[in-house]
C-alpha cells in the first residue's frame, strides 16, 4: 500500500511547497491551482495539449529508464532531443525523403542514430576507458545544444524569417499527421507502441540480459552474458529514443527547427530523468507520469498567460517531487513494528 | 605591443574565470571526502547568485550579499544531507534534484530583477603588490574575493591534511565504520562538510553576479557548477590541484571570450562549446591514472550505524 501513498504524498506536499513558492510571489496558490487544473483539463483541447507535452517525455522517459535498467546514469536525454532534432532536421533539409511515404521514415531512422550516437560517446567512454558517465553524458547536452544552435545561426537560418533563428517550415510529407484540429500528433501513439514494446522485451533473452546487467554485472557475465556489449547497445537505443522525442517536437509541434525546442525552464530531458525515476523503471509508470507532469506543463503555461508567473514554477514542483519521493522512500524501506517491552529484554 | 601585454589581460581574465570554478570545487572536495557526493554544485551556485545579487540590490552592503549567498547555499546543501546521510537516499538523484530546484526556484524569483544592476564588488588594487610587473597586474590587481580564493587555497589544503579535523574528515570518507569505531561523529562530518561545500558553491555563485558580473542572468552559472564537480575528480580530492584545475579553466574561458571578442572567423558556438569538451578530456585523462587519484573508498555510499559489524 505504502507504494502509492508515498508518491501520492510526495505529490501533495510538493505542490504544497510550490503553493508557498506562488504565495511568496504575492499571488494566491489556491487561485493559482485552478486555474492551472482549468488551463490544463478544463477542455478536450487542453487535454490534448497535455498529451502533446507527455510525448516529448514518454520518449525521452523510456530511454533513460533503459539506461537506468542497465546500470548507466543517462543524464544526457536533454542532448540526445538535441541531436534527435537534429538528424530529423537534416534529413529534410537534405530532401532526403523515400519516393511515395515521404519523409517521416527516414527522420525516424535520423533521429534514432543521432540520438544514439551522442550516447555511443559516454558509453563508449565508460566501458572502454572507465570515464564516469554522469558529467559525460551531463556536458554532452551543452554541447550539443550549441551544435544545434550553430546550425540555426549560421548555415540552416531561414532567410525569409528575418533574424529569427529557424529553419524554413518543413514541407508536407516531412510534419506528423494531426489529430482533429488538436496539435496532437502520432508521435504520441508512437510513443505508447514503444512503452508497450518494452514489455515484450523484458520477455526476452536480451531484455533479461539488461536487467541482469543493471542489478549485478558480475553474475551477469558469470551466467554469459557479454556485459559490455549489452551496456552499450542499451545506452545507444536510449539515445534513440530520446532523439526519437526531438524528432516528434520537430515534426508534430514546430515544423521546423528552432531554438528551445525543449522548453528552457524546464528542459524535457532532465524532466525524462524525473519521469523514469518516479516510474520505478516500469513502461506504464513511464505513460502515467509523464501524462501527470503533462498537466503542470500546461498548467504552467496557462499560469503564465493569466497571471504573468514565470513558468519555471513546473520546475520547482518537479524537483519537490523528487526530493519528497527520495525522502518517503525510507518509509517503504522501513516498517514500524510494535514490539512489546518483555519480549524485547528476552531478545537482547 | 609586446607578448606580455598582450598576455597580460587574459592572465588577470583567466584568474577571475577561474575563481568561481576554484571556490565552487574546494567546497565539492570536502562533501566528496566525507563520503557524499553532492551533484546540486550548479543549482547551488545559481541559488547563491541569486541570493548574494537580490541582498546586493535591495540593501547596499556586500558583506550582507556574500553571507546571503553562503547561507543559502548552504541551506540547499543542508535538503542533500538530510536526504543522503539522515536518511540515507541515492545521493546522484538527490543532487540531481537539488539541481533542478535552484534552476526552478532561481529563474522564478529572479524573473523580477533580470537587467537589473546591482552594486558588485569593486577592484582592490593591493599596495606594493600590484606595482610588480607584469604579474601585480594579474595577480593583485583584482576583487576582494579573488584575494579571499588565494587564502582558500592553502588553507583547504591544511584543514584537510594538517588538522585533526581533516583526518576525521578523511577518515569518514574513506571507512566511515571505522571513523565511528574511534569516535568520531560520522553524521555530523558529513553535515558538515556537505553544508560548508554548500555555502562556498553560494559564494562561487555569487562572486559571478556581483564580481565577474554584476546583473542577474537567468542560468547564469551556464554548467559551471559540472565543471567544477568534473575538477574535483580530476585534482584526485586536492585542494592544490583544484586551484591548478580551476585558473586552466578559468585560462581557456578568458582566451575563449578574447577570441570571440577580437572576431577570429570561428564560430561563437563552438568557441563557448571549447570548455565543456575540454572538461570531457579532462575526465577522459582523470580516469586513466586511477591508480594514483582514486576517489575516497565510500564516497556515494551511504553508511548504516546500526549495521556496524561488532
Amino acid at each position: 500500500m505504502l507504494l502509492y501513498v508515498v508518491p501520492l504524498l510526495s505529490i501533495a506536499l510538493a505542490l504544497l511547497v510550490g503553493g508557498a513558492v506562488i504565495a511568496a510571489a504575492g499571488a494566491n496558490p489556491l487561485r493559482a491551482y485552478s486555474q492551472m487544473i482549468l488551463g490544463a483539463l478544463g477542455s478536450l483541447h487542453s487535454v490534448a495539449e497535455v498529451l502533446v507535452k507527455s510525448t516529448p517525455l514518454m520518449l525521452a522517459g523510456l530511454g533513460v529508464m533503459l539506461a537506468f535498467r542497465v546500470g548507466f546514469w543517462n543524464i544526457g536525454a536533454e542532448g540526445q532531443l538535441y541531436m534527435g532534432a537534429f538528424g530529423a532536421t537534416l534529413v529534410v533539409l537534405q530532401g532526403w525523403s523515400l519516393p511515395g511515404i515521404g519523409f517521416l521514415p527516414t527522420m525516424v531512422v535520423a533521429a534514432v542514430v543521432a540520438g544514439g550516437c551522442w550516447a555511443l560517446i559516454p558509453a563508449l567512454l565508460k566501458v572502454r576507458l572507465n570515464t564516469n558517465e554522469i558529467l559525460t553524458t551531463l556536458l554532452l547536452n551543452y554541447v550539443a545544444i550549441l551544435f544545434v544552435e550553430y546550425f540555426l545561426f549560421g548555415p540552416w537560418k531561414d532567410p525569409l524569417t528575418l533574424n529569427f533563428p529557424m529553419t524554413k517550415l518543413f514541407p508536407h510529407d516531412a510534419q506528423l499527421p494531426r489529430f482533429g484540429d488538436t496539435r496532437l500528433h502520432w508521435g504520441f501513439v508512437l510513443a505508447i507502441m514503444l512503452a508497450a514494446g518494452f514489455y515484450l522485451l523484458e520477455r526476452t533473452r536480451w531484455g533479461f540480459a539488461i536487467t541482469v546487467t543493471g542489478e549485478n554485472p558480475r553474475a551477469a557475465a558469470y551466467a554469459g552474458i557479454d556485459v559490455l556489449r549489452t551496456l552499450v547497445i542499451a545506452v545507444v537505443i536510449s539515445g534513440g529514443l530520446a532523439g526519437l522525442a526531438g524528432m516528434v517536437e520537430v515534426a508534430g509541434i514546430q515544423l521546423r527547427l528552432v531554438t528551445g525546442i525543449s522548453p528552457p525552464n524546464a528542459p524535457y530531458g532532465y524532466t525524462a530523468i524525473i519521469v523514469a525515476w518516479l516510474a520505478r523503471r516500469r513502461p506504464l509508470g513511464v505513460i502515467l507520469v509523464s501524462i501527470l507532469l503533462g498537466v503542470l506543463y500546461v498548467g504552467g503555461e496557462v499560469l503564465q498567460i493569466e497571471t504573468k508567473l514565470p513558468t519555471a514554477i513546473v520546475l520547482v514542483v518537479q524537483a519537490m517531487i523528487l526530493l519528497f519521493i527520495l525522502g518517503g522512500q525510507v518509509l517503504t524501506r522501513y516498517r514500524v513494528a510494535l514490539v512489546r517491552e518483555e519480549s524485547r529484554s528476552v531478545a537482547a | 605591443m609586446s607578448l606580455l601585454d598582450l598576455a597580460g589581460p587574459i592572465l588577470q581574465a583567466a584568474i577571475r574565470a577561474g575563481t568561481p570554478l576554484l571556490i565552487a570545487a574546494v567546497g565539492e572536495v570536502f562533501a566528496e571526502r566525507a563520503g557524499v557526493l553532492n551533484l546540486g554544485v550548479e543549482g547551488m551556485m545559481l541559488v547563491g547568485a541569486l541570493a548574494g545579487f537580490l541582498s546586493s540590490f535591495f540593501i547596499p552592503d556586500l558583506t550582507a550579499a556574500l553571507i546571503a549567498a553562503m547561507v543559502f547555499g548552504g541551506l540547499a546543501a543542508a535538503i542533500h544531507a538530510y536526504l543522503t546521510v539522515t536518511l540515507r537516499s541515492e545521493q546522484v538523484v538527490s543532487g540531481l534534484a537539488i539541481t533542478l530546484l535552484g534552476v526552478g526556484l532561481t529563474s522564478f524569483f529572479g524573473r523580477a530583477v533580470i537587467g537589473q544592476v546591482a552594486r558588485g564588488i569593486e577592484i582592490y588594487r593591493v599596495p606594493v603588490l600590484s606595482e610588480i610587473p607584469f604579474l601585480g597586474r594579474v595577480f593583485f590587481q583584482q576583487d576582494a574575493l579573488v584575494y579571499v580564493s588565494y587564502l582558500l587555497i592553502p588553507a583547504a589544503w591544511a584543514v584537510l591534511y594538517k588538522t585533526h579535523l581533516g583526518l576525521n574528515i578523511r577518515a569518514v570518507g574513506e571507512n566511515p565504520e571505522a571513523a565511528d569505531a574511534l569516535g568520531v561523529n560520522v553524521a555530523a562530518t558529513k553535515y558538515g562538510c556537505v553544508i560548508a561545500g554548500g555555502a562556498l558553491a553560494g559564494l562561487a555563485g555569487a562572486y559571478l553576479s556581483l564580481a565577474y558580473t554584476t546583473m542577474w542572468v537567468d542560468q547564469m552559472t551556464a554548467g559551471r557548477g559540472w565543471i567544477a564537480l568534473a575538477l574535483v575528480v580530476f585534482s584526485g580530492w586536492n585542494p592544490l590541484m583544484v586551484a591548478a584545475g580551476a585558473y586552466l579553466f578559468g585560462g581557456m574561458e578568458a582566451l575563449q571570450l578574447r577570441m570571440q571578442a577580437v572576431g577570429t572567423g570561428l564560430s561563437v558556438h563552438f568557441l563557448t562549446m571549447t570548455p565543456y569538451l575540454v572538461t570531457i578530456l579532462f575526465l577522459v585523462n582523470a580516469s586513466q591514472r586511477r591508480r594514483k587519484s582514486r576517489p575516497p573508498a565510500s564516497l556515494g555510499v551511504p553508511y548504516f550505524r546500526e549495521e556496524r559489524k561488532g
